[in-house]
This record gives structure tokens, C-alpha cells and sequence, in this order.
């Protein structure tokens, strides 16, 4: 996709008068936050587990290369096929290859942000290959034309009504009068619609959540069963997934798979957790006769040893874009690429450079709350800054901002004339005040004044008072 | 002030008050409440004139060079002290958090920002935690609502302590609003930069206080009780706001935040 994290802040005036993603905004607060919160404190261990996660996850970064090789090897030994992509055009010319090989019309596919991140559906349709979306949430923003808001609630930005008039205008082939009233009554809809197309797809495409380097297994943790189907029905099943996927064993799966449920949806374990090992065996009922596995590098392995390697741990659980007050305020389409929320302003300065996507670190409080929720204990403020102190390096923080910064600070940094300044200047502001108590608009201040009052300072300042109060000179 | 325990060293503990730029700049009332409390807790109170900022603005905005310039300044002012205390826990956290990042390992100041960082305090949990305090003799007829601000609550741990000692103030109720431990949307130079983003997100909280009823928002930093106290008025909103240490000193003569009385 197309990054607009650049008009990140037009994007989001945009969202902040878009009524029906407010309500949906809204009701992602209330529905996620409490669940995430009980089903953490369910848990006795779940701070354990976050440590020892988190420790998983630094090992593996640490070794990489092994892993992944290993990974490789025996998911050879079963009978399967790893593909290596470095970058997006690679990965995407080498599942179109794929899919041309096996002579696919349709491709059906489970969620992947990879698929997002490299922009698939719109690779395989300009080459004559249908996709077919088969996670309800991919499937409204696919005929809606629009990229996902969350990371795992892809529309989490519509309301009932906005879906339940898609599918009005879409599925015209069903009979006008049907009650479409009630969520359920849309996902049977929906489900209708997609049976037909998992029978006809000649491909499945799933991303996945882990990658078992000791089996040579994918994983993938989904609620709605699509998954199964998009990869055990076609011939031919690929698996696109970003290389520091990677975990040593089942085990390890079985560790990281405790925070992961629980901080994404506020469940113990999701309705459905699917390994997949190689292609079908000699007597298995079912499965793939082809199984794929494409890595993609796409300039994670650039992040490696840097100072933000930390957010290559993430495990997409999207607690922090559920916890984060500018995600509430704006969705995730203002953020302008794949990853929004607090993952995307640590993440995509990397993935897609920080000309893009600047704006992104600096559009955050820094309340803290992403990293208190984060099961892998990312720092994800920490990462931000050293996003922040890059631009500052770079000079791409705004002159007037920098020179403001750095007149405040010569004065900071001289106490006596500081406190003396301080002395003359708060009087004054509170003489302009005129009695209100507060100001209404100020100079250079619109960002802050166009929507709050400015309280006035109480006058004289701390210290010129205390100096008085203990017979000094001020 | 009734229910601390007297210290058990016959020495007065020295206490440095970090004043923070904003109390010193716009609400001396709170400074002069951290005193008062601070001596009730029978603590000696020096404030060094060699401090202004801690440096969090610059931090903040990716300039590590000033931000350690002024930690140096803040460092050399108040490392004498037996504690640093402030009226801030965004403050309080740039001292204990973050002055120990901002020096390379080779360089001295990160050995004396450590020392430091061991010495700091956030007001209200000082006099609890370290103090002891159980009670304040304070009284204020009315109903409040207490805002958990970020930095206090997510570097400090501050959650308990301000309620604790809140429910001891005579007259004074108190009622939880809803989320009170989400942002205010403040986030420093973040409220003019992204102001538009920042006044939704102080919506949403002033839309929690309003609904609890009360008529009083207390929180522990002033950058928080601006900017939710400039969204108030502005919506017309007649709830008065003001430092949590202003009425747990029982100093409440002045005019509230942003109120003429």
C-alpha cells in the first residue's frame, strides 16, 4: 500500500469528523480494554510469562540466522519449499510464481499483515489472479477497497450500518427483503458467500503467527476457522510470513501463545490455533499437495543491532493500538500505513523511512500505556524517542520549534537570569490576563487555544516569593 | 499535621524541592502546599536557586544534548540533599527514569544521576512511602474526582498513596471517575503540535469527570491540570481544578486553576 503517514496530521482532522469512526472507536474502548485487563488478571503468571516471552524472543533475535536456517531445513525434510525475499517485489513476484505455476484463477487467503505490508491483492489481480479475502474483518475492507485500521480487527473502523450497506449494494444476488439486523445474521451472510469460493480456490495464502524452527511448522491463531479452510482446501498452500517469526520450539510457542490471546482479544487461548507441517503425507485425509513457506526480510534484518531492535518482538497482538489515546482519538487509518497504533509510530520509521513516516513517533503523549500493556515488554516510548532524537539529529524538527527550544534552554540553563526574567514576564501575563483568570487565545499557541482556554499564571513566580519569604534579595 | 509518624532519627531529614518550571512559572500556591507539607512530615525544606527545568521538553523533542545539559545543572543543584522532592510525578520521573539514559556509561554524570535517581520523589508518594503520613489535618467541603497522571503512575507507581491520604480531608468525598488512568492528552508540546488530537483526547476525559458530578478534578501535575482545566472552562464546565498538595495542605484560599476565585 501506498504510504500517506507523511499527512499524517490531515488524515487525522479527517478521522476526528468522521462520525461513524467515532462510534466505531468507541465501542473498540469498550470492548477491548476490559477484556484485556480480566483476562491478564485471571492469570497469576501472566507477568512471568511476559519475561520469559520477551526472553524467547531476544534469544532468537540474537541467533537469527540459525534459526531460520534450521527452520529451512526441516521444513525441506517434510517435503515443503522456503522461499527467501529480501524485499517486497521479491516476495511478491515469488508467490505470483507460485501461483502461476499452479495454474491458480483464485487464490483464497487467511489475514496476513505481510500480505498488507507488501500489497498482494493488488500484485495478483493486475496479473489476472482473483484474491479472495476469508477473515470476515479482510473481507469487509477488501470490497470496501480500504487497508485494515487494526491489527487484528482490519475493520474495526465500520459500524454494523456501514456493513450491513455493503453488503446490500454487493450481494445483490440474494433476496432484497433479508434481515440483515443483527451482527450474527451478517457473518452468516458473509460465510455463505465465501464456502462457494474456498471449494473453487486453487491457492491458499495464510500469513502466520510463528514459525517452529525444531519442526519446520507454521502457525497461525485465528477465531473464525477461515484459516483452515483457505490452507487445507486448495492444492497448493502458502505460507508469507516475516522472518523474525521465528521461535525454536513448541515450547517456546506454547509460552508466547499464553500473552498472546489474552492481550489481543481478552480470550485465554483463541478459537482455533493451527499448525501446519509440510504438505499432505501418503494417507492423510486431508491438506495441501504443495506447501510453501515465503520469507520476508522486507529491512528487518537492517533493525537487527540497532537501538530499536526491540520492536522486532512484536507478536501483532495490537494491545497497544487498544490502549493508545491517539489510536482512540483517530483510528488506524491516520496513521497512514499497514502498522497503526503505537507499533506503527516505532516501526514504520524503519520499514518505510522516517521522511514518511516522521510525524508518527512524534504523535504520541507518551502516557506509557502501550508499553505497560505490551506481552513482549517492548519500550515502545523509548523507541519513539530515539525516533524523535533522529529527526532532531537530522534537523528535520521544524526551525521554529528547534530555535524556540533552544531559546528556552540558554535561558533554562542560566538560573539567576532566568528566575529574574521569570520575575518580570509572569506578572505581566498575569496583568494581560485582565482578571479572567485565563486567556482565550494566545500567540503561536492556536494548536493549544483553538480548543481550550490557557490558564493564567497566578503571578508572582515560586521562587521570587520564596527569596522574599526567607528575607533574601529576590 | 496529625498522623505522621514522628522520625525515629532525631536528625530532620534535609529535603531539596525540585519546584518543576510550571509550579514555579504558574501556580506558586502549589510549591508553597509542597512545603508546608513537606515540614509537616517533619522534613527541613531547602529550595536551591541554581534549578529551572529539568530538561523533559528537550528530551522529549529528541534534543538528548540540552536535556543532559540541563540534568547536569538540576544534578549539581540538588545531589547534596538527603531526598529531592517534587510536586510532579512527570518531573520526578525525568530525575529518577531518565537522567541515568541521557549520560554515556564513561561519563561521570551517570554515576551521579544514579546517585540522584535513588534520592527523588514524587510529593504525595514521599510522604506516604518514605514519611509515613497517614492523615493530613486538612478540610474542604465538597466532592472530588482524581486524575492518575501518566508519568506519576506508569514510572513512580503512583495510584494509592494521593487517595489514601485524600480520604483523610475532612468534608471531602471522593469518587473514582471512569478510566482515570487514561491520558489526558497533554503529552507537553505534543497538546499544541497535534492540538486538534489532544483536545479529542482531553474530551474524552473531561466527559468522565463531568459525569462522576463532582465539582473539584485533582491530579499531581500541573501540565495535566492546565490542559484539563483550560478543556473545562472552555466547554463551560463548573468544576474547579486544582494540585492534589493544595488541598492536602489545606490550602485552597487561592483561585483554582484558570478561576478568578
Amino acid at each position: 500500500m501506498k504510504p500517506t503517514a507523511h499527512t499524517f496530521p490531515a488524515n487525522a482532522t479527517k478521522a476526528l469528523a468522521d462520525p461513524n469512526l467515532q462510534i466505531a472507536l468507541g465501542k473498540l474502548r469498550t470492548n477491548y480494554v476490559g477484556a484485556i485487563a480480566a483476562a491478564r488478571a485471571r492469570l497469576p503468571e501472566f507477568e512471568t510469562l511476559r519475561d520469559e516471552a520477551r526472553d524467547i524472543k531476544n534469544h532468537v533475535l540474537a541467533h537469527l540466522d540459525l534459526y531460520l536456517e534450521e527452520f529451512e531445513r526441516k521444513v525441506t525434510e517434510v517435503g515443503g519449499v522456503v522461499h527467501w525475499a529480501s524485499t517486497h517485489a521479491e516476495a511478491r513476484a515469488l508467490i505470483l510464481d507460485i501461483c502461476r505455476k499452479a495454474g491458480a484463477k483464485t487464490v483464497t487467503k487467511g489475514k496476513s499483515m505481510i500480505s498488507e505490508e507488501i500489497a498482494l491483492n493488488d500484485h495478483l489481480a493486475a496479473n489476472g489472479i482473483e484474491p479472495v479475502e476469508t477473515d470476515l474483518g479482510e473481507y469487509l475492507i477488501q470490497i470496501r477497497n480500504e487497508p485494515p485500521s487494526h491489527i487484528i480487527g482490519p475493520a474495526v473502523h465500520l459500524t454494523r450500518e456501514q456493513v450491513e450497506a455493503d453488503f446490500r449494494r454487493l450481494h445483490t444476488h440474494l433476496p432484497k427483503g433479508r434481515s440483515l439486523g443483527e451482527a450474527t445474521e451478517l457473518v452468516a451472510e458473509a460465510r455463505g458467500i465465501l464456502r462457494e469460493r474456498f471449494l473453487a480456490a486453487d491457492v491458499g495464502i495464510t500469513g502466520a503467527n510463528f514459525l517452529i524452527a525444531e519442526t519446520g511448522t507454521t502457525v497461525i491463531v485465528t477465531n473464525e476457522g477461515n484459516g483452515d479452510l483457505t490452507q487445507t482446501l486448495p492444492k497448493t498452500h502458502i505460507v508469507l510470513a516475516s522472518i523474525e517469526k521465528v521461535v525454536p520450539t513448541l515450547e517456546d510457542v506454547s509460552t508466547i501463545l499464553r500473552v498472546l490471546a489474552r492481550s489481543a482479544t481478552g480470550q485465554e487461548i483463541s478459537t482455533y490455533t493451527t499448525f501446519s507441517t509440510g504438505p499432505r503425507r501418503p494417507g492423510d485425509p486431508d491438506g495441501p499437495e504443495q506447501f510453501h513457506v515465503v520469507l520476508l526480510d522486507g529491512g528487518r534484518s537492517e533493525i537487527l543491532g540497532t537501538e530499536y531492535r526491540d520492536i522486532l518482538r512484536c507478536i501483532r497482538c495490537g494491545a497497544c493500538m487498544d490502549h493508545c489515546p491517539v489510536y482512540h482519538a483517530v483510528g488506524g487509518h491516520a496513521y497512514g500505513w499497514v502498522y497503526p497504533g503505537p507499533i506503527g509510530a516505532a516501526l514504520n520509521p524503519a520499514l518505510i523511512g522516517l521522511e514518511e513516516a516522521g510525524h508518527l513517533p512524534n504523535a504520541s503523549t507518551f502516557c506509557g500505556r502501550c508499553e505497560e500493556v505490551c506481552p513482549m515488554r517492548i519500550p515502545l516510548p523509548r523507541i519513539m524517542r530515539f525516533w524523535r532524537e533522529k529527526q532532531f539529529a537530522l534537523g528535520r524538527t521544524g526551525a521554529p520549534a528547534k530555535r524556540a527550544m533552544r531559546l528556552w534552554a540558554w535561558f533554562a540553563r542560566r538560573p539567576a537570569l532566568y528566575h529574574l526574567g521569570a520575575r518580570i514576564a509572569m506578572p505581566l501575563l498575569r496583568l494581560a490576563a485582565r482578571g479572567r483568570g485565563r486567556f482565550h487565545k494566545l500567540p503561536q499557541m492556536g494548536g493549544w487555544t483553538d480548543h481550550r482556554d490557557f490558564p493564567a499564571p497566578e503571578g508572582s513566580t515560586f521562587q521570587a516569593q520564596w527569596a522574599k519569604r526567607r528575607g533574601g534579595l529576590p | 499535621m496529625a498522623g505522621t509518624a514522628e522520625p525515629t532519627d532525631a536528625k530532620r531529614p534535609r529535603v531539596g524541592l525540585f519546584v518543576t518550571c510550571l509550579v514555579d512559572l504558574m501556580r506558586p500556591s502549589v510549591g508553597f502546599a509542597a512545603v508546608k507539607l513537606l515540614e509537616a512530615a517533619g522534613c527541613e525544606v531547602e529550595v536551591p536557586r541554581a534549578q529551572t527545568c529539568c530538561g523533559q521538553p528537550a528530551y522529549n523533542a529528541g534534543d538528548r544534548e540540552t536535556a543532559a545539559l540541563l540534568a547536569r545543572q538540576t544534578i549539581e543543584a540538588l545531589e547534596s540533599f538527603d531526598y529531592v522532592v517534587a510536586p510532579s510525578g512527570s518531573c520526578a520521573g525525568m530525575l529518577k527514569r531518565h537522567y541515568p539514559e541521557l549520560f554515556h556509561k564513561d561519563d561521570p554524570f551517570r554515576e551521579r544521576a544514579t546517585g540522584l535517581a535513588k534520592k527523588v520523589y514524587e510529593l504525595v508518594s514521599f510522604l506516604v512511602d518514605v514519611r509515613a503520613m497517614t492523615s493530613v489535618a486538612a478540610r474542604l467541603s465538597g466532592k472530588a474526582t482524581y486524575h492518575d497522571s501518566c508519568s506519576g503512575l506508569r514510572e513512580l507507581g503512583i495510584r494509592a498513596q494521593p487517595r489514601k491520604l485524600l480520604a483523610t480531608v475532612a468534608g471531602l468525598e471522593l469518587v473514582e471517575m471512569a478510566e482515570p488512568e487514561a491520558c489526558c492528552g497533554f503529552g507537553g508540546t505534543f497538546a499544541v503540535k497535534y492540538g486538534e488530537i489532544s483536545n479529542a483526547i482531553c474530551e474524552q476525559k473531561t466527559a468522565r469527570i463531568s459525569a462522576t458530578g463532582c465539582d473539584l478534578l485533582l491530579a499531581g501535575d500541573l501540565g495535566c491540570l492546565i490542559n484539563i482545566a483550560g478543556k473545562l472552562s472552555r466547554e463551560g464546565r463548573p468544576i474547579a481544578v486544582r494540585h492534589v498538595a493544595e488541598v492536602l495542605a489545606g490550602m485552597t484560599g487561592t483561585a483554582p486553576i484558570g478561576g478568578t476565585k
